[in-house]
């Protein structure tokens, strides 16, 4: 007779096993001792903990997890994968539900963050390098707060420290060439993920 | 034989907002024999932008800096601590063969991930025993700040231990200062969030500001040009919005060790930060009488041909 009494578990969620084959940590090793969210510098502002963004990936609750402000505010500062007991990367967990975010959500939790990552790659793509006072600019336009951040511009520019001309380097046909097979080869790549 | 000849990956803000981080390092690694050789055409790393939108970027854009210091033969010297990171983080990534072949595709090029990835604080640590100091710090009271991003992951990053680290302070030691014991090393001050989220970098900001202070601090030692920036610029916002009474210089570490090395302040671009060392260099006998903040537009390449560096930057 085989053994017949083996406890099968319950079909782990779509959402668990994106996580987990993007992160490659393992969600179920969570036991919930709440570690992560004593230690967040940014937990204060967060709507759910990174304790609760974990419970979210183990039951499935994908809105809720992919819908909070908490994994655009968190920091990456990692303070909660160095501490955790059972060595799980939360801040590679919180990483990849933002790429999920990203791809599946037309309006992320913080808007302002998202379109700060966006133009900050723009800027890249454009020239290379990052030009800090066009990605204030267009930050303040494209966001639609354009007196954001201005107090501490004069003394930016006074103390020489913010250039008014983009920075010019060779070989951005390079890093453009670069983004667009990085995109081509993420488009075929979730192509084939729904297939 | 510790190498005394580096490929040198500035990153964006070392030459806009960080600039005196970048000219106290060539200062620095000049006087000790360092020769630090700027990677040509360098581009930005994707800093958190990358790694927050899109995994592929965030190991390729690094890999092609890597890349082109594996081309040069020399290990690749790195100042800001979220350049580190990120070159860190895409070499750690590309020991896997199969993320290997997908970068050199995307890059065309034919890279072999034997780059070795150092901070410049590593650097200058390793060389501690070899400075002569002229103008020892021993007045000074420093509270080192290490941030997030140069001391986690650990298995990683491998710098020195994730809570309680230790390089920056013996470095420190070394040049004559006395380093607080607290227990901020390494919170995190907010990082990328200055423009989007402000008012969480001041609370941050102010958190480690405060812990230094406490401690008996009269300045915080940085590695990382977001770290600066964070705990600079926005110590009158504090002011208004926590009542605090007390102003803290916040300094780079290579500003420190260019001072005790005998470098003046005016050189190692002291006048530059938002709440001025200055007065407090003074009253400890580190600067002159005579120093005062000066503003100037002009550009950055004129200042640094003025203070005498143009042969550093060019090796």
């Amino acid at each position: 007779m085989s053994m017949t009494g083996t406890i099968k578990p319950s079909p782990s969620s779509d959402l668990q096993n994106f996580v987990e084959s993007r992160s490659g940590q393992k969600v179920l090793r969570c036991y919930q001792c709440g570690k992560c969210s004593a230690g967040c510098p940014a937990s204060y502002v967060m709507d759910m903990g990174p304790r609760q963004i974990m419970r979210a990936i183990q039951l499935g609750l994908r809105e809720k997890a992919l819908e909070s402000s908490t994994i655009w505010l968190c920091i990456s500062c990692q303070t909660c994968s160095a501490r955790c007991p059972n060595e799980i990367d939360i801040a590679r967990v919180m990483e990849s539900l933002r790429w999920l975010a990203a791809a599946e959500k037309s309006e992320p939790a913080e808007k302002d963050i998202a379109l700060f990552h966006q133009l900050f790659l723009t800027l890249i793509k454009r020239s290379g390098r990052v030009h800090e006072l066009s990605l204030g600019a267009l930050y303040n336009l494209l966001g639609r707060h354009p007196f954001a951040n201005m107090k501490r511009l004069p003394g930016m520019l006074a103390r020489g420290k913010l250039s008014v001309l983009p920075p010019r380097v060779k070989g951005v046909d390079e890093i453009r060439s670069l983004f667009a097979k990085v995109k081509a080869m993420e488009k075929e790549h979730q192509k084939r993920e729904v297939e | 034989m510790r190498p005394d000849n580096y490929a040198y990956y500035p990153g964006c803000t070392l030459h806009s907002t960080a600039k005196e981080y970048d000219v106290s390092a060539r200062l620095v690694c000049h006087k000790l024999g360092i020769k630090l050789q700027e990677l040509e055409n360098w581009t930005c790393c994707g800093a958190s932008s990358a790694h927050t939108t899109s995994e592929l970027l965030s190991i390729a854009l690094p890999a092609r800096e890597l890349q082109a210091a594996e081309e040069m033969g020399l290990p690749l010297a790195v100042a800001c601590a979220m350049c580190f990171s990120r070159l860190k983080h895409s070499a750690f990534e590309l020991a896997d063969k199969e993320k290997l072949d997908l970068v050199n595709e995307l890059l065309g090029k034919e890279f072999h991930n034997t780059t070795e990835v150092v901070h410049l604080l590593k650097v200058l640590y390793e060389e501690r025993d070899a400075m002569t100091v002229s103008r020892p710090l021993s007045s000074l009271k420093i509270a080192c700040y290490y941030g997030c991003l140069l001391v986690r992951p650990q298995e990683i990053v491998d710098l020195d231990d994730v809570e309680d680290p230790q390089i920056m302070d013996q470095l420190m030691e070394r040049l004559g200062a006395v380093t607080v014991d607290w227990g901020f090393k390494t919170e995190c001050c907010g990082a990328s969030l200055p423009l989007t989220k402000p008012e969480m970098v001041l609370k941050l900001s102010h958190r480690i500001l405060s812990q230094a202070k406490q401690a008996g601090a009269d300045c915080v030692a940085v590695a990382c040009p977001m770290c600066h920036n964070n705990l600079d610029a926005y110590q009158k916002d504090m002011k208004r919005k926590y009542s605090d009474k007390f102003e803290l210089p916040v300094l780079y570490f290579t500003q420190l060790a260019g001072l005790a090395l005998g470098f003046s302040p005016k050189q190692l671009l002291l006048d530059k930060h938002f709440t001025s060392p200055l007065p407090m260099l003074r009253d400890k006998g580190l600067a002159d009488a005579g120093i005062a903040i000066k503003y100037n537009l002009r550009l950055y390449s004129l200042q640094v041909e003025e203070i005498g560096i143009a042969e550093v930057r060019h090796g």
